[in-house]
């Protein structure tokens, strides 16, 4: 886990340990990034030029160091981490299987993975329907 | 249109001069600054920076690629105090 943002570190140092270790006991415990000049913002199509902030940007990257996720809000919402968590864990069992089961939408650990193949076509309501997601 | 020529940009340029948009270099990951606007792309290899961190108590620098290997959950936000 990677945090990023124009703050300098200094700033990050002084949230962390007047704010957030007020919520995180032992403070935080990933990378606080400075982007100071928004150039890692800049690269992953998230700083906005004019505000001179980045967005709320949120990457998932695999071992290969392969993007396989990304979310943008804009800075009034946050994010839900239960749904980051989700789809991490959708794309280790991707992984884990090298890409033969695939998770249908709303899908948790535990539920019914999808296995892609002529069999399957035309034949995914007989064994997922949208009320399963919750 | 007055030029103002006697302030200097944060990057070293006069203001109203034309910046080196094409062609050049940008020091840290050696793209153009077009390629820099955005190359992170779903699917595609997450682009490489390194950059100065806060890590429980220390300033130090971090560098993506070492986390090459593991899963990565890289985050932005506007900014430290900004409420959400």
């Amino acid at each position: 886990m990677l945090s990023v943002s124009v703050d300098s570190v200094f700033v990050h140092k002084m949230w962390n340990d007047h704010e957030l270790s007020k919520m995180v006991d032992g403070g935080i415990p990933f990378h606080m990034v400075s982007d100071a000049a928004g150039n890692v913002g800049k690269t992953y199509g998230v700083y906005n030029e004019s505000l001179g902030i980045e967005l709320r940007g949120r990457f998932i990257i695999d071992p290969d160091g392969i993007i396989q996720a990304m979310e943008v809000l804009t800075p009034p919402v946050g994010r839900r981490l239960a749904e980051t968590i989700r789809q991490i864990k959708a794309f280790q069992l991707v992984r884990a299987t090298q890409g033969k089961e695939a998770t249908p939408a709303g899908w948790e650990p535990g539920q019914l993975t999808l296995t892609p193949g002529p069999g399957l076509v035309g034949r995914v309501w007989e064994v997922w329907q949208p009320s399963q997601e919750r | 249109m007055a030029k103002e020529s006697s302030c200097a940009k944060p990057t070293g340029m006069v203001l109203g001069e034309a910046s080196p948009q094409n062609g050049s270099t940008h020091p840290e990951t050696n793209l153009t600054e077009t390629e820099v606007m955005m190359i992170a792309r779903v699917g595609e290899k997450a682009p490489d920076f390194q950059a100065p961190s806060y890590h429980q108590g220390d300033f130090t620098e971090v560098k993506l690629s070492d986390y090459f290997g593991k899963w990565i959950l890289l985050c932005f936000y506007p900014g430290d105090f900004t409420f959400v």
